[in-house]
């Protein structure tokens, strides 16, 4: 019987190991966690439909629950081996498996925000990540540096994304909608707070999510300003002073807050690198190189290596159940080749 | 013609068809990091001469790639050459050198 491997168990690669194993292939899954699915254990609600990620975190559980699958948790795959027919795995280190495929779903990491020296993150209090404020959310309560109700909160976009200085010139694609997400849910616990989101772009490219932005704006009573903030400082009173054009007026705008949310983007997470480096697949900023955008995109230049998820690019969770599923297609044609041979 | 008692205003909309493209390709010709740039504005939100006078380098480079760079060379005195707004450029496009050579091409012009 043939073996697949999947490296790390997030949305993409469960999807895709329930698939295979609903198909009766045995799949082992590796993740480095004590834990599987922890960046959407992270989150508080999901987008466009506001479903509690928790809902999510369970359903996804569950499929790993199947038969057919092998989760090692702890189990960081630190290499990769091609052997002619099979690739061999180096697993923390010591051990070596070996697999007839093997599916990369590493993921994404956040963006270091406090390499924005420039925006305070690390420096202020009151400055704070997207992440953070997803914790604040889940907790319902969302306090400013002072353990005060907020009287004004900003949310800037395009965090270590659409950034040369970080070298990250690619668009994070998710937090344009997160951050209207994040601040609907934020009105839903501050009904008083002034709520602004300061962006480039409003980049609504998915199902509900131009809606979304449109029921920010008219339900909610959110307001957006078009401009980068390039500066954040503290003020005497412990609020951060934030210093940005508005660049529909030409004017350039001051404004005080009590918390400046970052919106950091998705970079390739540090296991997506280890692998990509060990087997030649790295591509632009870390991500996993694909053979072809439209019609390989499940695989990359090595046979038997495929990829799913975000570890080819920043991708939605819907979009990375999808990955997960055509890559456990394109790994089952592999496997009856194979056999055939 | 005959006096009718009125006369035609010039429009004041921004129009692409009379602006001259000569002055911005010379422009990108000396940096061509300008072309990179899509309107933030954090140069000139971080901008020292912004904070006294009504100088909006954003503003003036857009001016500038339409074509409409007249009376430009006045406002670009007023900067003093800092290069925040460089530093702080999330498309690196080197903002200082672009301001010198709006100057030069704009005094070059006024010289003919």
């Amino acid at each position: 019987m043939k073996k697949v491997a999947i490296i790390g168990a997030g949305p993409a690669g469960i999807e895709a190991a329930s698939v295979l194993a609903r198909a009766g292939v045995p799949v082992t899954v590796f993740e480095k966690s004590s834990d599987s699915l922890s960046n959407l254990r992270d989150k508080s609600f999901l987008f466009p439909n506001f479903q509690p990620s928790p809902e999510l975190v369970d359903e996804f559980s569950g499929k790993l629950q199947a038969d057919n699958i092998t989760v090692r948790h702890g189990s960081c795959i630190t290499e990769l081996k091609w052997k002619g027919t099979s690739w061999e795995l180096v697993c923390n280190g010591s051990q070596n498996l070996v697999f007839d495929a093997v599916l990369i779903a590493t993921g994404y990491r956040t963006f270091d925000a406090s390499r924005k020296e420039e925006l305070g993150y690390g420096i202020y209090k009151g400055v704070i990540t997207s992440l953070e404020m997803e914790q604040m959310i889940k907790s319902g309560s969302i306090p400013n540096a002072n353990g005060d109700i907020p009287q004004r909160i900003a949310f800037l976009q395009c965090v270590g994304s659409r950034d040369e200085k970080s070298g990250n010139n690619y668009c994070s694609k998710v937090c344009c909608v997160t951050a209207v997400k994040q601040a609907i849910e934020v009105r839903k616990i501050l009904p008083k707070t002034e709520l602004t989101i300061f962006y480039m772009d409003l980049r609504m490219w998915g199902q509900g999510f131009e809606e979304m932005y449109r029921t920010a704006q008219e339900k909610y009573g959110i307001d957006f300003i078009r401009g980068r903030i390039s500066e954040a400082a503290s003020t005497f009173d412990g609020r951060i002073q934030i210093k940005t054009e508005d660049t529909l007026l030409g004017l350039p705008m001051k404004a005080s807050v009590d918390l400046l949310v970052l919106m950091v983007g998705m970079e390739a997470s540090d296991g997506t690198r280890t692998v990509g480096r060990s087997c030649d697949i790295c591509g632009e900023y870390g991500f996993i190189r694909t053979l072809n955008p439209h019609l390989y995109d499940n695989e990359t230049d090595r046979p038997g290596l495929f990829a799913a998820g975000s570890c080819k690019r920043p991708m939605s969770i819907n979009d990375s159940v999808n990955d997960g599923r055509s890559a456990a297609t394109v790994i089952r044609e592999y496997l009856d080749q194979l056999s055939e041979n | 013609m005959p006096d009718f008692g009125f006369s035609i205003k010039k429009t004041r909309s921004e129009s692409i068809d009379n602006g001259s493209k000569q002055k911005y390709e010379e422009l990108v010709r000396r940096v061509p990091s300008f072309k990179r740039c899509f309107q933030c504005g954090c140069c000139t939100a971080t901008c020292s001469a912004r904070q006294f006078s009504d100088f909006n380098i954003r503003r003036m480079h857009t001016l500038f790639r339409r074509g409409d760079a007249d009376g430009l060379s006045e406002q670009l005195k007023k900067c003093m050459l800092c290069g925040k707004c460089t530093l702080v450029c999330p498309r690196g496009v080197n903002i200082r050198q672009l301001v010198i050579s709006m100057r030069t091409i704009l005094d070059n012009g006024e010289k003919k």
